[in-house]
């Protein structure tokens, strides 16, 4: 079971403040999506909830506990990050760099145990790229690096799973296949997710409960349709955008006005000027 | 199981390196000024160590040759380029940058110019078998990395960046007091012969009683950096992608920085600046055996040590009775192969 309470968080770096009175309840299983503008404190806010940073003021529970008062390497064993992005200075392989995952569980002169590899070749298995294990990390593309790098941090085998924009730097094909795998995660292991996204229409159709953050405050936080709207989406963003539905799903999907078409709209319906195309 | 081959591999092949040191070691003390045969040695060390009792087939300058001059030579070469690999390393994967050297944070800079003081100094001390010059060459290293850590502090971290940043404005700044007490070298009188002479490296050993001193640094330091292996592995990440894997980043940092030092200012106490082992092996071996420090380290330290063992050997006998310093001869060796090495990755570390 892991759940997360983040009470009256406050965190500020040295150029100002970042985040301002946090409060954020959590359930185990849920499927979280933090979106916002840049600078609006996602990332900032997964890092406080991974415990590489720690609040101003304010308190983070995980499971009931202070995670102030748990040590780094109780934290990895319960709490895994991917990041946006991870370069690997060293030739490892992919096998070397999924286990890597398994620091969390090893003392200082420990070897691997067949337990650890066994938990490496079933997160292989569960990412889709066990024929990738003995190729090297460096030589492989952006998308499957982010493979490696999530099934890295379920050899962690943790309960809860955090990830800092996981598909900025992928193609469509690739944040797709990243986010179905993250969902199927969700669903069949009872995995907690909380993903950093900055695309909203992903995280439309891949979360069930998206929590919009504007300059270091939460703006609002409920499942796609409460969120997103055309109201709440241009105060924190300063845009205008149209929100329709998906056809298959139904779920909001965002549409980008160009400035110059803000005038052209009719009752929420936008007006396709095809003409003006050609 | 895979797991088991590889495991009884890697026991294996330390194994083997620790024989190849052993043959090393024997080798470069055959060779000198006298020719030593190999079998007389072997005999002349078991019997020393009381396993046989051997007829004496020697005599007996040849054996102070091999216990006062060759042994304690050859051994403190092997400790010097086990604890300039060995810092290597650790200075590599904690930096995650494979052009780190043991000197990358100032460690050279402070060591030569403490050294540099200690000979204009008027006063002769002798601590634990050693002089003034490689107690201040010692104390000069450590003085620095901890000037360049306090200085790279921000905070209650120490940025990779501004070590870097620190470690290069504090090493230019020594530098230029050296030169300023090199061009000033008649008035303070410093020995320039001397002074060029630790800048290049060279291995000088004047007791077993300054290797009882170094070897436990060494060897301690050497398992105190088997300890951070795994650290180091998920160092790999950068520092914050280690901390995601549960490691204590800022401890074991400053940890691993003592832990480099101490065994590169060890190293510099007797040998003086030897270049590229600290860079090089690290990189060879790392090539070779991939990237796990938890066989990249022990593997590291042995062909290292077998490496300046037999660097110094050529040293003392390509061109006897001049002695050519070992740090050219590291160079000379050194420098073609980083180049092979660099054209060869050129792909990894174009900009």
């Amino acid at each position: 079971m892991t759940s997360l309470q983040v009470r009256g968080v406050c965190f500020s770096y040295s150029n100002g403040l970042v985040l301002h009175n946090v409060n954020l309840d959590i359930g185990s299983g849920e499927m979280v999506a933090l979106i916002g503008p840049n600078g609006s404190g996602k990332t900032t806010l997964v890092k406080l909830i991974s415990g590489v940073l720690q609040p101003r003021r304010g308190e983070i529970l995980l499971d009931g506990y202070d995670l102030s008062s748990l040590d780094r390497k109780q934290i990895a064993r319960n709490v895994a990050v991917v990041p946006q992005q991870f370069q690997i200075p060293f030739a490892f392989t992919v096998t070397d760099v999924v286990l890597l995952g398994r620091i969390p569980y090893l003392r200082a002169f420990a070897k691997e145990s067949e337990a650890d590899r066994r938990s490496v070749a079933r997160v292989l298995e569960i990412t889709g790229i066990r024929e990738l294990a003995r190729r090297r990390f460096d030589e492989l593309s952006g998308g499957e690096r982010q493979k490696v790098i999530l099934a890295m941090a379920l050899a962690q085998e943790t309960r809860m799973l955090l990830l800092d924009e996981p598909t900025a730097h992928l193609d469509v094909a690739h944040q797709v296949e990243i986010l179905e795998l993250v969902k199927s995660l969700n669903r069949e292991r009872d995995l907690t997710v909380i993903a950093a996204i900055h695309d909203l229409n992903l995280a439309s159709l891949y979360f069930e409960r998206l929590v919009l953050l504007k300059q270091g405050r939460i703006l609002a936080d409920g499942t796609p349709v409460q969120v997103l709207t055309e109201n709440k989406i241009r105060e924190a963003f300063s845009t205008s955008v149209d929100v329709t539905r998906h056809p298959l799903t139904g779920t909001p999907q965002v549409v980008l006005l160009p400035s110059d078409y803000s005038g052209h709209r009719d009752g929420g319906v936008p007006v396709i000027q095809a003409d003006r195309e050609v | 199981m895979p797991g088991k081959t590889k495991h009884t591999n890697r026991l294996g092949l330390i194994l083997l390196l620790c024989g190849i040191l052993l043959v090393s070691l024997l080798v470069a003390s055959t060779f000198g000024a006298v020719t030593i045969p190999l079998s007389d040695i072997v005999k002349m060390v078991l019997k020393k160590l009381a396993v046989f009792d051997l007829p004496t087939a020697w005599s007996a300058a040849e054996e102070t040759i091999i216990f006062q001059i060759r042994l304690p030579r050859v051994i403190g070469g092997a400790l010097v380029g086990a604890a300039l690999t060995t810092a290597g390393v650790l200075f590599q994967g904690l930096l995650r940058n494979p052009m780190a050297d043991p000197y990358i944070i100032g460690t050279s800079a402070g060591a030569a110019l403490g050294a540099a003081i200690a000979m204009i100094l008027p006063i002769s001390v002798s601590l634990i078998g050693f002089g003034l010059v490689p107690l201040a060459a010692f104390a000069g290293a450590l003085a620095t990395v901890f000037l360049v850590y306090s200085l790279a502090r921000i905070g209650n971290k120490t940025p990779i960046i501004s070590l870097l940043l620190a470690g290069f404005v504090i090493s230019a700044l020594l530098a230029a007091v050296m030169s300023f007490m090199m061009s000033l070298s008649d008035r303070l009188g410093l020995n320039l012969k001397v002074v060029y002479s630790f800048l290049v490296g060279h291995i000088s050993v004047a007791s077993w009683g300054q290797l009882a001193v170094i070897a436990p640094l060494v060897i301690g330091g050497i398992i105190g950096a088997r300890f951070f292996a795994l650290h180091l592995n998920a160092f790999s990440l950068g520092e914050e992608g280690a901390a995601y894997l549960g490691i204590e980043v800022e401890r074991d940092k400053m940890a691993i920085l003592v832990l480099g030092s101490l065994l590169t200012a060890a190293a510099v106490s007797i040998s003086g600046l030897v270049g590229f082992v600290g860079l090089v092996v690290p990189h060879a071996v790392r090539l070779v055996l991939g990237p796990d420090h938890r066989l990249l380290l022990p593997a590291a330290a042995l062909v290292g040590a077998s490496f300046l063992v037999i660097a110094d050997l050529l040293s003392r006998t390509l061109l006897a009775p001049v002695e050519i310093p070992v740090g050219v001869i590291t160079a000379i060796i050194g420098a073609p192969f980083f180049i092979y090495l660099l054209r060869r990755t050129r792909k990894e570390y174009a900009l």
